[in-house]
């Protein structure tokens, strides 16, 4: 065993664990801080495959802003512990076959690709910061302007529906 | 164990690095609260604190001893888990985010290895970012502290808190992204070296000068990221008792309060690289003499203390104070006698008295300035800082254009 192969099973022990509580967790405010366990043990993974900025970037955007986001949303609104109806409770048994089929099929589709699991660590063209930039600048620019152009749209409708309500 | 330590010789120097950068960073910690209490109590015409020791050099000592005994209740109705993890998160990001920032640009030579200043790698390409990403974990010791407490003066801390780092990091990100257009990397080493370009301008080749823009609205975000006056509404005391730690005593408060002052250390590094140059020495690179500042300044300081501590009849101002006086004038004689010695002290010299230099402006500002109002501190984000945050980056992106336009012809 290697070094990084075993910070790899030590990140991505924690990003399951913390996927897990995520959902069994009764209190919302204790799931959102499993949801940033998660979020950072994905931005180690991608620390340890060389992609330094996505990583960064990843803490930054989803572990920074996004869950304190949802941290004061749940904050602001009170949120306590979550009831189960009958409703919720009757859609664990099929979740959880839906669940393992997604396992199942991941699973598959990763021993049939004969990678081992080595493979993950080694660095791509997403490594450098320029890498990134010339993907997202030049091959892939109609992509990511359309993208841009989407979230706009989103925060248009935000705004609108936030100002009908106060009137 | 000799091979052992050989083979290993990077992850060795690494924990002394950390080690040492811990203790520092903790002591300085400590008498910046004696350092604010001075200086604020002479902005408003008091002493301060002069009982516990010469000048009260000794109160931090008594203060941390304080925090240690005091009884550490823990609220009834608190959500444990998260009320014990608060502290210690803020605490743990705060002082993870000062192992990024490089002290100083030429390595020691020690053992046959060369051990340079700073925890974090040389090639840390994304330095400035890795930053950022700390610090932007570092409103959860806050906001969950609050939320934790089930108390509504804490929740109301903590909430405001959330909000307010939310607005202040756009801004904080978006200021910094014209000297990171300037500089061309991301990398903390390269974006001082970029301010190294013209060594014979000395302090006018610092980037303050091309994007003082960008270094306003960095500066306020700052101040609103690290909760200090005039932004520091999480804990305004007549309004929400003690804020977000209201219910935290004994060293979990002490907990709060050493993360706090160790962001304030960061951002004021922070300030000095991005726009004041570093380690870059003020004066024009061929002012050789400039290099015996240090000395100059050391050895009337060690006599002074010597001469201060003679008046104390305890054994602090008698024997400590001389003692830390002689090493004073003798380590400025030192400097005088080694000229290599000398060479090497410069960098971290100019970047330590710049940071000085910021700390006295915080704790000056907390001096006299009012607190803002929770509606001015939103729209003062939203409404100014972003925007002119992006104008700076446009201006910036389209100066640089220019200039390699121009230079190709």
């Amino acid at each position: 065993m290697t070094t990084p192969l075993i910070v790899f099973f030590v990140l991505a022990a924690l990003a399951v664990v913390g996927a897990v509580s995520l959902i069994l967790q009764k209190h919302p405010i204790h799931s959102a801080l499993s949801l940033i366990v998660v979020m950072v043990a994905l931005a180690g993974l991608y620390l340890l495959m060389g992609a330094e900025f996505v990583a960064a970037v990843q803490i930054i955007v989803y572990g920074g802003a996004i869950m304190v986001l949802f941290v004061f949303v749940i904050m602001l609104l009170n949120a306590g512990v979550e009831e189960h109806t009958s409703l919720s409770k009757m859609a664990g048994p099929p979740g959880l076959l839906l669940v393992l089929a997604l396992a199942g099929f991941v699973a598959a589709t990763v021993a049939r690709s004969g990678a081992s699991v080595q493979a993950t660590t080694q660095t791509g063209a997403l490594s450098s910061t320029k890498g990134i930039s010339e993907m997202v600048f030049k091959d892939f620019v109609y992509p990511f302007e359309l993208t841009s152009f989407l979230i706009l749209v989103a925060i248009l409708g935000a705004t609108v529906l936030a100002q009908r309500e106060k009137t | 164990m000799r091979a052992l330590l050989s083979a290993n010789a990077e992850l060795v120097i690494t924990i002394v690095k950390i080690a040492l950068l811990l203790f520092i960073v903790l002591t300085v910690n400590a008498y910046l609260t004696w350092f604010e209490r001075k200086v604020v109590a002479h902005i408003q015409s008091r002493w301060g604190p002069h009982r516990v020791g010469p000048h009260g050099l000794l109160q931090p000592l008594a203060d941390g001893l304080k925090f240690l005994f005091k009884e550490d209740p823990t609220p009834a109705g608190v959500d444990k888990f998260v009320y014990y993890l608060a502290p210690l998160l803020a605490l743990t990001l705060a002082l993870t985010s000062i192992a990024i920032i490089p002290f100083g640009p030429a390595p020691i030579h020690l053992f046959g290895h060369d051990i340079y200043l700073g925890i974090a790698p040389l090639n840390l390409n994304i330095g400035i970012l890795a930053l950022f990403a700390i610090t932007s974990l570092g409103v959860y010791g806050v906001a969950l502290a609050g939320w934790s407490s089930n108390s509504k003066y804490p929740l109301f801390g903590g909430l405001r808190s959330s909000a307010q780092m939310i607005s202040y990091e756009l801004a904080l990100t978006m200021s910094v992204v014209g000297v990171l257009l300037m500089a061309g990397s991301f990398n903390l080493r390269d974006i001082i070296d970029a301010q190294a370009h013209h060594p014979e301008r000395g302090l006018f080749g610092w980037n303050v000068w091309r994007q003082i823009l960008g270094f306003f609205c960095f500066f306020v975000a700052a101040i609103a990221e690290t909760n200090r006056v005039p932004f520091d509404l999480p804990e305004a005391e007549q309004e929400l008792v003690g804020g977000f730690h209201t219910e935290y005593a004994s060293f979990k408060f002490a907990m709060f309060f050493i993360a706090e002052y160790t962001s304030m250390i960061t951002v004021s590094c922070l300030c000095t690289i991005m726009f004041f140059g570093g380690w870059l020495s003020p004066f024009p690179a061929s002012w050789t003499f400039t290099h015996y500042l240090p000395s100059v300044i050391l050895i009337p300081f060690g006599l002074w203390v010597i001469m201060d501590g003679l008046r104390y009849e305890t054994v602090f101002g008698r024997i400590i104070l001389p003692g830390a006086g002689t090493a004073l004038t003798l380590l400025g004689l030192a400097l005088i006698v080694l000229p290599q010695f000398n060479n090497f002290i410069q960098a971290p010299f100019w970047f330590l008295s710049k940071v000085l230099i910021f700390l006295f402006v915080y704790v000056w500002m907390r001096g006299t300035l009012p607190r803002f109002r929770y509606d001015q501190l939103m729209a003062f984000g939203w409404k100014l800082l972003l925007p002119v945050s992006i104008v700076n980056v446009i201006l910036t992106s389209f100066a640089i254009l220019a200039k390699m336009q121009w230079s190709a012809k």
